[in-house]
């Protein structure tokens, strides 16, 4: 038995697998995820797991090793958020986003640092040599709201987009002014005296972390786009690029002490769109697949460890501040939510109604990031009872928060994501509609949003598309493409359903073969790469689609002056169709 | 305000729906346009208040009314007035957002695909009230707002 030559490989892939196992097993049992969140079940099992090494080894199980969570668990989930982030509602609220992740982070860090230590002062809780500035520490820690849990417990509840936004950009954002303000509260616990140099410092420093992790990401973005201009020949690569370059920027940023998930979420955004006009159909298929398996083991890996950590003998028990710890958590969030959707609210014409504000306060879950940042404290005496409510608040927001989410969301009767397939007319007087906005705000001189991303489409237009998409593709409009979607989609549903043969001769069955051809281009394109097809399958295939492209089109009374149409199937399609 | 102050604007010249817009301005047949029509116009966009929505049920409807809103922008497709978007209307309207590399059978198809969308008369042409029903889920009130004056 070479168990020490294999050891660190396969307790890893031991691991992978029992939380993957882990995840069928819930949804065999059907009703168990509509009631109880995923994240509060993995946590569950991490604890039995915990409770049984304990209890073999009469030793604390292996605690998560930050370096592992912050280097390899947490970047594929941030980077799945950042690539699948719907970027029209995110701009149209980065405003809201960005107050709500920068001032009510701050405003939360200080609030429940500094009630704290007012806590502790009360002689009767044997607190004292707690100080301020390790309360202020604690706080900064535990008052950021994180993008794991919030994403697992959201993405089952589906409340309506702007919602889902508003806390979920908070939650990616405020990684900034976290890490500014922990950096900072802990070199100054090593510091012997503070200067008020050392807080402007600070201040400074935060411009520098947000704005220098946007750069990097935007910069690492941008030559990713680039090099997929040119990988035309080698397919099978495109995928790694997205990766690897996103990976490289939260290393980057993560080397400068800047913030890396604001690297990667910017890199993520920035490169998507033209990276999915370079590369081919099928590298899309893989990077969306290979990110939502990477996102999706890594989200259930770190919440079994948040169980199997939480079991061992790291907890010093102290019931007056963990339980002031977790109401000051409630507490100053709502505060913070009331009093920053007032201010957005005088100067947006979206208003925030209550009951989103209440979901937002509500929504506010605390995850494994305060985890492993409690982990790497300092060892200073105190730091077992710091693990212990950091352990405390973690289990109660999900826990408890999680699982009540639901049945409030319903009760209160918050607007629901509407679940219904886009519309091709939708998307016209959607952009109609921009345009309209855009041209009045000229008129009146006002710099909305709309002028604003006009001018940025003319920038993009201009400059950025000519250096990042490959020369003959001309990037086509969002409009065209989803109407090839869709069209596609119903011709498959079509030919699926057998509603092949008898085809009528139609003049302008060649235009739409054309048709066919120049949007299944990629298509064949890429089917050439892979053993070439009998080219009377091809035939056959772009045949079958171009005719049923062709009777899409003629559902309604033919504009066609040449043929007369056959009212039989037009009633059959119509009838299919709706 | 005449046709060549509005033109003046730079980001309006290079805006696909400019003439449009600045034809909206004026009223029937006229070449100029005082405070009070320009106002008239803007005021399509103020943001709609809750207060008003109960206070004037009884009254003519006030001009920032979601239908309203959706009105002013069913005119800007609906050039000759006959209060339905053809399909040549919409085929320019198309034409002037998507580009100059999609050939023509497309847009046509993109086009038919609208209309079949829509439709649910049968006329081949999009009346106001379908109009007002493809739009349904967007939220009009708000996206057709701005904050003058604030």
């Amino acid at each position: 038995l070479d168990y020490q030559h294999v050891q660190v490989p396969f307790e890893i892939t031991l691991w992978i697998m029992l939380a993957s196992l882990a995840k069928i097993g819930f949804h065999l049992y059907n009703k168990l995820p509509s009631v109880v969140p995923e994240s509060c079940l993995l946590i569950f099992v991490g604890l039995i797991m915990g409770g049984i090494i304990y209890g073999l080894n009469d030793r604390s199980p292996p605690v998560m090793d930050s370096d592992i969570f912050f280097l390899y668990l947490l970047p594929p989930i941030v980077l799945d958020a950042g690539y699948f982030m719907p970027s029209r509602p995110f701009f149209e609220n980065i405003g809201t986003i960005l107050l709500y992740a920068v001032v009510g982070t701050i405003w939360n860090v200080f609030g429940i640092g500094f009630s704290l230590y007012g806590i502790c002062q009360v002689k009767s809780f044997r607190l004292q040599d707690v100080s301020l500035l390790h309360n202020l520490l604690f706080g900064s820690l535990i008052a950021a709201v994180d993008p794991v849990a919030v994403l697992a417990v959201f993405e089952e509840i589906h409340v309506n987009e702007k919602l889902h936004i508003l806390v979920f950009g908070e939650s990616l954002l405020n990684d900034a002014v976290t890490v500014v303000l922990y950096k900072l509260f802990r070199s100054f616990c090593e510091m012997p005296t503070i200067k008020s140099m050392d807080v402007f410092a600070g201040i400074g420093k935060f411009f520098v972390v947000g704005l220098g992790g946007v750069l990097v990401g935007l910069s690492f973005g941008f030559t990713a786009a680039f090099t997929t201009r040119f990988t035309k020949d080698i397919r099978v690569i495109e995928p790694l690029f997205v990766f690897l370059y996103s990976y490289l920027s939260y290393l980057t940023a993560e080397m400068f002490h800047l913030s890396g998930i604001v690297a990667i979420i910017s890199c993520a955004m920035g490169m998507k769109r033209y990276v999915e006009a370079n590369i081919s159909l099928k590298s899309h298929t893989t990077v969306k697949y290979f990110m939502k398996m990477w996102s999706s083991v890594s989200d259930t890996l770190i919440f079994i460890f948040l169980g199997v950590s939480t079991i061992g003998e790291n907890h010093e028990w102290n019931w007056p501040y963990i339980c002031f710890t977790v109401i000051f958590c409630l507490v100053w969030r709502a505060l913070g939510v009331l009093v920053l959707t007032f201010f957005v609210n005088r100067f947006h014409v979206n208003t925030i109604t209550s009951k989103d504000q209440f979901i937002i306060a509500y929504g506010g879950l605390r995850g494994a990031i305060c985890f492993s940042l409690v982990f790497l404290l300092p060892d200073f005496h105190r730091k077992k009872l710091f693990i212990a409510a950091t352990t405390v608040v973690i289990l109660f927001t999900v826990f408890v928060q999680g699982m009540t989410i639901r049945p409030l969301v319903d009760l209160l009767a918050v607007k629901r994501k509407r679940e219904s397939a886009p519309t091709v007319g939708e998307q016209i007087h959607i952009r109609f509609l921009d345009h309209l906005l855009a041209g009045i705000e000229d008129i009146s001189g006002h710099w909305g949003q709309y002028y604003w991303k006009d001018k940025l489409e003319y920038f993009n237009s201009k400059y950025l598309q000519k250096i990042l998409l490959r020369e003959y593709d001309q990037p086509k409009s969002s409009i065209v493409l989803l109407y090839e979607k869709l069209e596609r989609k119903h011709a498959m549903e079509l030919a699926q359903a057998g509603q092949l043969g008898h085809g009528l001769a139609h003049p302008s069955f060649l235009c739409s073969a054309f048709l066919c051809s120049s949007s299944d281009r990629t298509v064949i394109t890429d089917q050439k790469l892979e053993d070439t097809p009998n080219p009377d399958v091809l035939d056959n295939m772009q045949e079958i689609l171009a005719r049923n492209l062709y009777r899409i089109r003629r559902t309604g009374p033919a504009y066609n002056r040449h043929t007369l149409p056959g009212d039989s199937e037009i009633l059959i399609l119509r009838h299919k169709s709706l | 305000l005449s046709r060549e102050d509005f033109q003046r604007i730079p980001e309006l010249a290079i805006n696909p729906l400019g003439d449009r817009i600045i034809n909206a301005f004026f009223p029937e047949g006229e070449d100029q346009v005082n405070f009070r029509g320009f106002m008239r116009t803007l005021a399509h966009f103020r943001p709609i208040e809750d207060n008003e929505k109960s206070k004037d049920q009884n009254g003519p409807e006030p001009l920032n009314s979601r239908s309203n809103k959706l009105h002013f922008a069913f005119r800007l497709y609906d050039l000759d007035k006959d209060d339905k978007i053809s399909r040549d209307e919409l085929l320019q309207v198309l034409r002037m957002m998507v580009g100059v590399n999609i050939s023509d059978e497309q847009l046509g198809s993109i086009a038919d695909r609208t209309i079949q969308e829509a439709d649910q008369d049968g006329d081949s042409a999009i009346s106001f009230a379908e109009f007002v029903k493809v739009l349904e889920k967007v939220d009009v009130e708000q996206k057709m707002s701005i904050r003058f004056l604030h």
